[in-house]
């Protein structure tokens, strides 16, 4: 069952502005999947296509061995968790989680135990009166999942589900639906533009930027081995290079007379280690300075308590490097070679 | 300190003008006197007893309320879709359609009424109390656009999305989502709507034909003929139901906020 959710060439648009172009997607039953983007990159449009709230331009839309595509939005069986809630403010909590089975039109007693077991599930079961507006958001929130989920849905959407919490209730609603899922065993898409959201709480991540998806992978394929300029960006690869720029400037002796013979090149230029990739990056934290057969100019240094953060000019381009801060520190303006440790890289196959 | 007591001196006389007059017209209605007069000769409740032995203002009330009840309900009936599309839908005239919305506001009734008899009455030749039904829709109208659309803007729009996605219709969304929650600025509309069509006089004069006159009208021209205290105890007695209406409107549903 890798195929219980489909997305196949799914193109979203807003009038004539593309929103999401040619998208494919498989999302197994029971998995945690996040959409990860900045805002505009067309995660939250994805997400409304597959709830129906949005029509898509083409492609189609496959859940459960079913064609969607063309079902409206209240016979798809698919539940969200708003990033407002959206709770009706005229309704008791109850009667919030009781709304669709009402729709439903189910037996009352079916009823009274479905939000029951529903309100339990997220803890707020001594809240059945209460009317939302007397609710923090954490519990306006739980109170948003109780009611999508006592609809036995065959999805689960969640809008940026952890936002709108602060800090502490954060943590808090990311066990809680880690813990529901596993309970439950549902099928769950979420978006969010926070990278520790999604690294925390999904099982995959679908990295999207411009309307594309840029990777799909586990949390530490997306974490450790981005394939993509933009996702190694995205998850603090900040120092990306084409192959062939390493190539060419790392076989320049110093320009500086007085510092005669570059440390030892390391045993392969990594343009030949890597001969088919566009292109490398690094974190920061791997940029090694003082010695390695690169050139540069410190032109900012910043103490962040465990490292020194350095910005270099180089011919590369701007890098940055974070070194621990026990070591004696570089001053602004002063030339510095510095090493790019091939063993600490990642390789991009795209560059744009 | 001077200062002070001038502010008070203004803030004194201004209350004086608005509700002084309130004052006067009580006093007179409550006159032992045979002619409208202020102040009083005397102390009776004789004119408040007449008013409803008046046959005409008992007929033209009634007209009045069944004006005031069925026009403003007309205006809802029209007014919520507008509203509703105003606020959820990015129309391509939508500016255009508020401003017709708005006109009755801003037009003089002098102007809408004459214009309304000559094109639209005579020519037609339609029946009196049909022409005031709708001149009265019409001037309900923008305030009944006007009260439900800020209330309409005060609900988040993703409570209805989250209807249907519960399995509600988007027509059932806006019955069982949307309506009531925007039941208390349909209720300050109402009485908005309610007041205005009651207490209108310049389109009513234009349109009131022989034997049908709103109740405003009916006493201008008992005034004519009779200058006795009776209109005064009218005016009162419509000013207590304003006011206790304005009252319970305010206790129960915030009506100031909508306004």
């Amino acid at each position: 069952m890798s195929d219980f959710l489909q997305l196949e060439s799914l193109t979203l648009a807003y009038g004539k502005s593309i929103a999401v172009e040619s998208l494919d997607l498989s999302v197994s039953r029971g998995e945690l999947v996040a959409f990860l983007g900045p805002s505009g990159c067309g995660k939250s449009t994805t997400m409304r296509a597959i709830a129906g709230l949005m029509k898509s331009r083409a492609g189609q839309i496959r859940l459960d061995a079913r064609d969607i595509t063309r079902t409206p939005a209240n016979k798809r069986n698919v539940g969200m968790v708003f990033q407002s809630y959206a709770l009706f403010p005229h309704l008791s909590v109850a009667e919030n989680v009781a709304f669709g089975l009402r729709l439903k039109r189910m037996a009352r007693q079916d009823l009274q135990a479905r939000v029951e077991e529903g309100l339990s599930i997220v803890g707020l079961t001594e809240f059945a009166t209460r009317m939302p507006a007397e609710l923090s958001g954490g519990q306006q929130q739980r109170v948003a999942l109780a009611r999508a989920l006592v609809m036995d849905p065959k999805v689960l959407l969640l809008d940026e589900p952890l936002s709108n919490l602060d800090a502490r209730l954060r943590l808090e609603m990311r066990s809680e639906l880690q813990r529901v899922q596993k309970q439950t065993g549902l099928t769950m898409i979420f978006v969010t533009h926070d990278q520790v959201e999604a690294l925390s709480l999904a099982d995959r991540i679908v990295v999207m930027n411009q309307g594309r998806v840029e990777q799909i992978g586990t949390p530490e394929q997306i974490y450790n081995h981005p394939t993509t300029r933009f996702v190694a960006d995205f998850v603090g690869f900040e120092n990306i290079f084409s192959t062939s720029d390493l190539h060419r400037l790392s076989v320049n002796s110093p320009s500086d007379p007085t510092n005669p013979a570059p440390a030892p090149l390391p045993l392969q230029t990594p343009a030949q280690a890597l001969p088919d990739t566009d292109g490398l990056a690094w974190r920061p934290a791997s940029v090694v300075l003082g010695r390695g057969n690169y050139q540069g100019t410190i032109v900012g240094s910043a103490f962040a308590g465990t490292v020194r953060e350095y910005l270099l000019q180089t011919e590369l381009g701007p890098v940055r490097a974070d070194v621990n801060a026990d070591l004696p520190a570089f001053h602004a303006g002063s030339d510095v070679c510095f090493d790019l440790p091939i063993d600490k890289a990642v390789s991009l196959s795209s560059l744009s | 300190m001077n200062g002070r007591v001038l502010q008070y001196l203004v803030l004194t006389l201004v209350l004086l003008f608005l509700i002084g007059p309130f004052f006067i017209i009580v006093a007179a209605g409550l006159s032992a006197g045979e002619s409208l007069a202020f102040p009083p000769q005397g102390l009776s409740f004789r004119w408040v007893i007449k008013v409803f032995q008046i046959d005409s203002f008992r007929d033209s009330f009634a007209l009045s309320m069944a004006l005031a009840v069925f026009g403003t309900l007309a205006a809802l009936f029209l007014g919520v879709p507008i509203a509703y599309a105003l606020a959820r839908y990015k129309l391509p005239f939508a500016e255009t359609l508020r401003t017709v919305v708005s006109a009755p506001i801003i037009v003089p009734g002098i102007i809408v009424g004459l214009a309304l008899l000559r094109y639209l009455v005579v020519p037609l030749d339609v029946e009196v109390v049909t022409a005031l039904f709708a001149a009265h829709t019409a001037l309900v109208l923008p305030y009944a656009v006007r009260v439900v659309s800020a209330s309409l803007n005060n609900l988040r729009s993703d409570i209805e999305e989250a209807a249907v996605l519960l399995g509600a219709s988007r027509l059932g969304a806006f019955f069982r989502v949307v309506l009531p929650n925007i039941r208390s600025g349909i209720l300050a509309a109402f009485i908005l709507g309610f007041v205005t069509s009651f207490n209108q006089v310049p389109v009513s004069l234009f349109l009131s034909g022989p034997g049908v006159r709103t109740l405003p009208i009916d006493m201008i021209s008992y005034l004519e003929t009779t200058y006795d205290p009776s209109v005064a105890a009218l005016a009162a007695l419509l000013a207590f139901l304003s006011i206790a209406i304005v009252f319970l409107a305010e206790r129960f549903l915030g009506f100031s906020r909508y306004v």
